[in-house]
């Protein structure tokens, strides 16, 4: 343990320094606090970083139960990007405690949050143009940490804005040709706010932005309501929340169980949701299919 | 008026009858055994054994994924597990159950956080393996039913060698040769209920449920025959409250079942003839033919 413990500060020294090896620069070492966000840091920083996850694939970021080697990797890092807006409650005291000297990148700077009954809501990737700020804001902080790589990281972030507008185009023409009264479905949690605002698809859930509250009756009661009432077509099941109360609401109401989105978190690399760009147009299909029928 | 406040939540949803049924046979099997637990002074020994579960169920979730029958057997497991583990400590060592059972309980609920932690930081596991009320499904109902039966039974069956093994255990193992499996039924009886307690409402409820109603009727009445149906009645009823007041005040249905229990607790506390608090205030007179 103890080379390794020595390879690993050599690294670490490395990448402070700059000093070049034989395979290049050493890439910069920084930490995503979640699947999506260090997708988009990837996409950005290419070959220069090295992206450490702390809560990975299907995982859920609102109620993560830090361990130590996440510490290691915060305090080893240069940047640390988090979503801000309360998404990741724990980052702060495990920064704190991991006594890093890193820089904290809150990329939802700028973004204008949509506030609820609990706050601000945290799930902004939801909507690709808030995604373009985050680009915007992960190509600052890596242009200011490694200023060599500048270029890159200007030129990686133009390609992705352009794939990310074409998505973008594409998602609204899907949605635009099923009528408006037909754009409504259940999901588990309420993490699709800036998605419906954007695409005008009308969500209702039982448990509110966080998946950490548990549903009461009366909420449950209302969503069943609301689901007979405007006849939704299907009810979604996310990833990351419980699924037997959505199916018990899908019983109750006769509504379809329509697939599972993905919200806060990517699927393994496997998966049909393995980056963000597959993320968006997986949860659009499954949902224009479930309103088409 | 009242018929809306009281009954028409349970008329217009299905997830508020199976709630109601799921929690009332939870109720009406575990508080009887609730009152054994006190009477054998292991009032505690129920919290201790639901943490037991946890290693066991999450196993069977590692393995089998969200299934109720590997996760319920592998629960079930668990406890017994422990259970057995604890008493041969007691019977063998220096140590006391409690102590044991103690020692085992926390290690057993150490192995499930590590177990639980070894899918990653997937979904939040512990809200997968700990039901709520409100989310019953069939196979969780029928389970429920199931264990409740099967205690009901068990408890009429074998209610003598309970009482007995309960208040004169070494007399029932002087009577009979299988006085010395009496505990062990008991045991079997309280994981089973405890594990599909929570498939119900999660441990913490789950042993809320049987406990307050046990210790609420014990202040009503000192006769065991009186006690036991007396405990599943104020269980069954906690559950009908609370889900009502779940219902109303938006607040989560566990909980909220076991705070309508703790009412109920309460009061037994303070008008509880054989026992409560007001009983102090007139002294029953002595001395006197």
């Amino acid at each position: 343990m103890v080379t390794r413990r020595i390879l690993l500060s050599a690294a670490v020294w490395m990448a402070f320094a700059g000093v070049p090896t034989q395979a290049g620069p050493a890439p910069v070492p920084v930490v995503a606090s979640f699947s999506i966000l260090a997708d988009l840091v990837r996409a950005v920083g290419g070959e220069r970083v090295a992206v450490t996850t702390i809560v990975g694939p299907d995982g859920d970021a609102h109620v993560y139960q830090p361990r130590p080697a996440d510490s290691r990797a915060i305090a080893d890092a240069r940047l640390v990007f988090v979503n801000g807006l309360g998404f990741e409650g724990w980052i702060d005291r495990l920064i704190g405690a991991a006594r890093t000297r890193a820089e904290v990148v809150t990329v939802s700077k700028g973004i204008a949050a949509r506030t609820g009954e609990e706050g601000a809501d945290p799930h902004a990737w939801q909507d690709p143009a808030n995604v373009k700020i985050y680009v915007e804001n992960i190509r600052a902080a890596l242009a200011a940490a490694d200023p060599g790589g500048a270029e890159d990281y200007e030129a990686n972030a133009a390609a992705y804005l352009a794939r990310l507008a074409a998505l973008d185009a594409e998602i609204a023409k899907t949605f635009d040709a099923i009528p408006k009264e037909r754009r409504r479905v259940v999901s588990t949690h309420d993490a699709f706010g800036y998605f419906s605002a954007r695409y005008g698809v009308e969500f209702i859930a039982p448990q509110g932005v966080s998946t950490e509250a548990e549903a009461s009756a009366r909420d449950i009661a209302r969503i069943i309501d609301a689901a007979k009432r405007h006849k939704v077509s299907a009810v979604f099941l996310e990833n990351v929340a419980d699924p037997r109360l959505t199916r018990r609401i899908a019983a109750e109401t006769g509504a379809r169980i329509g697939g599972t989105l993905y919200s806060d978190a990517l699927s393994d690399a496997k998966g049909p949701a393995a980056t963000y760009l597959d993320m968006m147009r997986h949860n659009a299909g499954e949902l224009a299919k479930a309103m088409a029928q | 008026m009242l018929f809306d406040l009281l009954l028409q939540p349970f008329l217009d949803y299905g997830f508020m009858r199976r709630a109601l049924v799921g929690a009332a046979a939870l109720a009406l099997a575990g508080s009887p055994l609730g009152v054994f637990l006190i009477l054998r002074r292991m009032s505690l020994a129920g919290d201790a054994l639901s943490h037991a579960i946890l290693p066991g169920a999450a196993l069977g979730y590692l393995i089998a994924g969200l299934s109720l029958p590997a996760m319920t057997l592998g629960g079930l497991a668990a406890g017994l597990v422990v259970a057995m583990l604890a008493g041969a400590v007691a019977r063998f060592t220096a140590l006391r159950e409690d102590a044991s059972l103690a020692a085992f309980y926390l290690l057993s609920l150490a192995l499930g956080v590590t177990l639980v932690s070894l899918k990653g930081s997937s979904v939040d596991l512990l809200h997968v393996l700990f039901g709520s009320a409100l989310a019953l499904d069939d196979a969780a109902l029928l389970l429920l039913a199931g264990v409740a039966t099967v205690t009901l039974f068990a408890l009429a069956l074998f209610y003598r060698a309970l009482v007995m093994d309960t208040l004169d255990p070494i007399f029932l193992r002087q009577t009979t040769r299988l006085g010395g499996l009496a505990p062990f039924l008991f045991l079997t009886l309280v994981v089973l209920n405890l594990v599909a307690g929570f498939h119900a409402l999660g441990t913490l409820m789950a042993v809320g449920l049987i406990m307050l109603p046990a210790a609420s009727a014990r202040l009503w009445t000192r006769d065991l025959a009186a006690a036991l149906p007396l405990a599943a009645a104020l269980g069954a009823g906690a559950a009908y409250t609370g889900l009502v007041f779940s219902y109303h005040s938006g607040t989560p249905a566990g909980p909220a079942i076991v705070l309508a229990a703790g009412l109920a607790y309460s009061a037994s506390l303070v008008f509880g003839p054989a026992g409560g608090l007001t009983r102090l205030r007139r002294p029953s007179r002595h001395l006197e033919g």
